[in-house]
């Protein structure tokens, strides 16, 4: 009896530190994270080691290096004189501009197919289904090529463009559309433009506030839509239309002056849109389906109008389920992205991993970066959309 | 745990030393093997390319069973792996290939800094334009402002942007993947010009649906030798890849072709004697067979056999030898002597 009681009051005494599943727990842990910091290295040293044994440059002293070769798109301005650095920085911009259009545009589109396959109207709900179950089951490297070779290349060459209203053209070298020249007094426009969103978003505020407080609703949209766009406008009259624009010429072999857009980035975009859009749309549809009819009809029994229940009572709960799977949509149409080398478009794959990679022959370091940017891109993507979902989630009280 | 871990660490420790010996014997590997692994481009008429049986042919090819024969005597054992430009050089240095015969430019940056070596040129290029005709240029000199369609991962990507900044003009470069995709997008107008080396334009030209619209302008604005390399640290191997293309010139030099060999076995010309291996120890200190320059030469032909079959004026691309002939015929081939 003395021995049991022993046991249960001072325990830690009779027993080693090794038998406490916790600190058995640490020991393992620490085992396993320092075999993989060791397994790590042992892999870094040995390809280092091979690849100096054979005679292969390593290291990232190539990045000062001058490039020597043109890349047919940057937002940043480049020449063959920069150096590899700069082709990187290139080619992710590129790569985060479709990418971050692609996600635009796929969600809008991505929502308008989901809620019209909930229509009413056979055929708009026909039209969707059909939309979603064609597009989500042809591989999007086929789609992209259907895009490119089929659809914007046989447009007519640049002496045959297709052109709207002598300001807009398309050709099989891209779209060209006039370039806005800010003249004095565009930068008060601008201010006031972003006075009236933050405007816009106190007045909000102040509505809601009133209304829980009085019961008495406000006209938010159109008071918002004066402020924002209206305001703006009226300004810009004022000031004497401070805008000119660049017409695009046709001089030469191509169009010079005004905004060109490359076809490569265009079927690019439109495939990856449309591509994911249909995913998106099915998701968008099983969260809406996911609410409970209750909830319809009690906001019905409550007197609410149909458009009213939708914004404030179906979307908002909708929303909870829709998130997670469209981080998951966002992150692939990311990923996908880097199927643009198959048209050449000039994304990171193309230009860093692709030319540059070629150029220095230093494919360890190069694939690593390239690795390193897709990874950073997609968990910036996961925190915000993990941010978003925690600010939508159910808050229980 | 700790036993498991040293079982791990002598596997890891033997991977990496097997690694490195796999890496010395590339003659006993493909002895070993029975096979030659040869990286050769994805379908370039007159260099590689395989015929509608699957059965590769081209230049490139030539020279991958010229080795095959001497090394194997069998020019038939020979596994070619189709590789794109981006894809060459990683495939030589990872050992997936024992040999790269693939178009490709030697240059100073790829033979110091790619671990690779270049062994010969077996083909004298230059980089030239293909213009459509409707566009109405004569000279390259006229192109300021044009779009260049492109084969990723090329020496053509610098020189062009070399020659255009040299000469004041601006252009716009479309880079594509692969040459059929290159193409295309020339044949459809995306591009004012295609730039490649001028052996592939007349190739690529004549892929297109009307090749007679297309035409190659005069101006050559680079050197580009091209040859067969191998890895960087195998001296013996690459002593063989080399002097397989020198005895196939030094073969065409001396007369000696695939249809004469046998007869030629009883020459009295010491140089001949050498090279089909009748005197001296030539094969030997190759650690081939006496016989290893005349199975090359059996099965696939001297150099200028070599080329006629694959791009001379009989073929499809009715290319001239130009550079390529015979130092003695006025071109840049010159094998040193077999002795």
């Amino acid at each position: 009896m003395s021995t049991n009681k022993d046991i249960a009051t001072e325990p830690k005494r009779k027993s080693s530190a090794l038998n406490d599943p916790q600190v058995r727990g640490y020991i393992f842990q620490t085992l396993l994270i320092a075999f993989l910091v060791w397994f790590g290295w042992v892999i870094f040293q040995n390809t280092l080691h091979n690849m100096e044994s054979r005679g292969i440059t390593t290291g990232f002293d190539f990045l000062q290096n001058p490039a020597g070769f043109e890349i047919l798109m940057s937002l940043i301005p480049y020449s063959s004189n920069d150096t590899y650095g700069r082709t990187f920085v290139v080619g992710l911009l590129n790569t985060v501009l479709v990418a971050g259009l692609g996600i635009f545009f796929a969600t809008i589109l991505g929502f308008i197919i989901g809620i019209a396959r909930l229509s009413k109207n056979w055929l708009v709900a026909k039209v969707a289904s059909v939309y979603v179950e064609t597009l989500r089951n042809i591989p999007l490297l086929l789609q992209i090529f259907f895009w490119y070779f089929a659809v914007l290349q046989p447009l007519p060459s640049p002496r045959q463009s297709i052109d709207f209203a002598s300001a807009v053209f398309a050709n099989n070298r891209g779209l060209y559309v006039p370039a806005p020249i800010a003249g004095d007094g565009l930068g008060a426009v601008i201010v006031i433009f972003f006075l009236g969103i933050i405007g816009s978003i106190f007045m909000v505020k102040w509505a809601r506030k009133r209304q829980e407080a009085t019961g008495q609703q406000f006209p938010v949209l159109y008071a918002s839509l004066g402020l924002i766009i209206g305001l703006p406008i009226i300004t810009y009259f004022i000031l004497g239309a401070p805008l000119t624009w660049e017409m695009p010429e046709l001089k030469g072999f191509n169009f010079k002056g005004g905004v060109r857009v490359i076809p490569e980035l265009i079927a690019l975009l439109l495939a990856l849109t449309t591509y994911t859009a249909s995913f998106i749309a099915e998701i968008v549809r099983a969260g809406i389906q996911s609410v409970a009819h209750g909830q319809t009809e009690a906001a019905a029994a409550l007197g609410i109008r149909r458009s009213v229940a939708l914004r404030l009572i179906i979307i908002p709960q909708a929303m909870r389920v829709v998130i997670p799977p469209l981080t998951s949509q966002y992150l692939n149409l990311a990923k996908n992205s880097s199927l643009a080398t198959a048209i050449g478009y000039p994304d990171i794959v193309s230009v860093f991993m692709g030319t540059t990679l070629n150029q220095t022959g230093q494919a360890v370091e190069i694939v690593a970066m390239t690795m390193g940017v897709y990874l950073v891109i997609s968990l910036t993507l996961s925190f915000f959309m993990n941010w978003y979902n925690k600010s939508m989630a159910l808050k229980e009280r | 745990m700790k036993k498991r871990m040293s079982v791990l660490t002598g596997a890891l420790v033997a991977t990496a030393v097997s690694a490195t010996a796999a890496m010395a014997g590339t003659l006993d590997d493909v002895k070993a093997r029975g096979e030659l692994l040869c990286g050769v481009s994805t379908g370039l008429p007159g260099f590689s390319l395989p015929d509608d049986k699957g059965n590769w042919t081209g230049l490139d090819v030539d020279t991958c069973r010229a080795i095959a024969a001497a090394v194997l005597g069998d020019a038939k054992k020979v596994k070619f792996t189709p590789l794109t430009a981006k894809e060459r050089f990683t495939a030589l240095q990872s050992g997936e290939i024992d040999v790269l015969s693939r178009n490709t430019t030697w240059t100073h940056t790829r033979d110091t800094s790619l671990g690779v070596n270049f062994t010969g040129v077996n083909y004298y290029d230059g980089q030239g334009f293909m213009v459509q005709k409707a566009l109405g240029v004569k000279s390259a000199l006229e192109l300021d402002g044009a779009s260049v369609c492109i084969q990723a991962g090329t020496t053509t990507e610098l020189n062009l942007a070399d020659y255009f900044k040299l000469n004041g003009m601006k252009f716009s470069p479309v880079v594509y993947d692969t040459s059929d995709q290159t193409v295309s997008g020339f044949a459809s107008g995306r591009c004012d010009i295609l730039t490649s080396d001028q052996s592939q334009l007349y190739a690529l030209r004549s892929k297109l649906d009307d090749p007679s619209k297309a035409e190659v302008l005069p101006e050559v604005i680079s050197k580009e030798p091209l040859g067969p390399l191998v890895r960087q640290g195998d001296d013996a191997w690459f002593n063989i890849v080399k002097w397989t293309l020198f005895a196939q010139i030094n073969a065409e030099e001396l007369g000696v072709t695939s249809a004469n060999v046998d007869t030629m076995l009883k020459s009295e010309n010491p140089n001949v004697q050498r090279l089909l291996g009748t005197s001296g120890d030539a094969g030997a200190k190759l650690g081939l067979g006496a016989n290893w320059a005349y199975e090359a030469i059996k099965q696939v032909g001297n150099y200028g056999e070599m080329f006629d079959r694959n791009v001379g004026p009989k073929t499809p691309l009715q290319i001239s030898r130009g550079l390529n002939a015979l130092w003695t015929k006025g071109g840049l081939q010159y094998a040193p002597p077999l002795r």
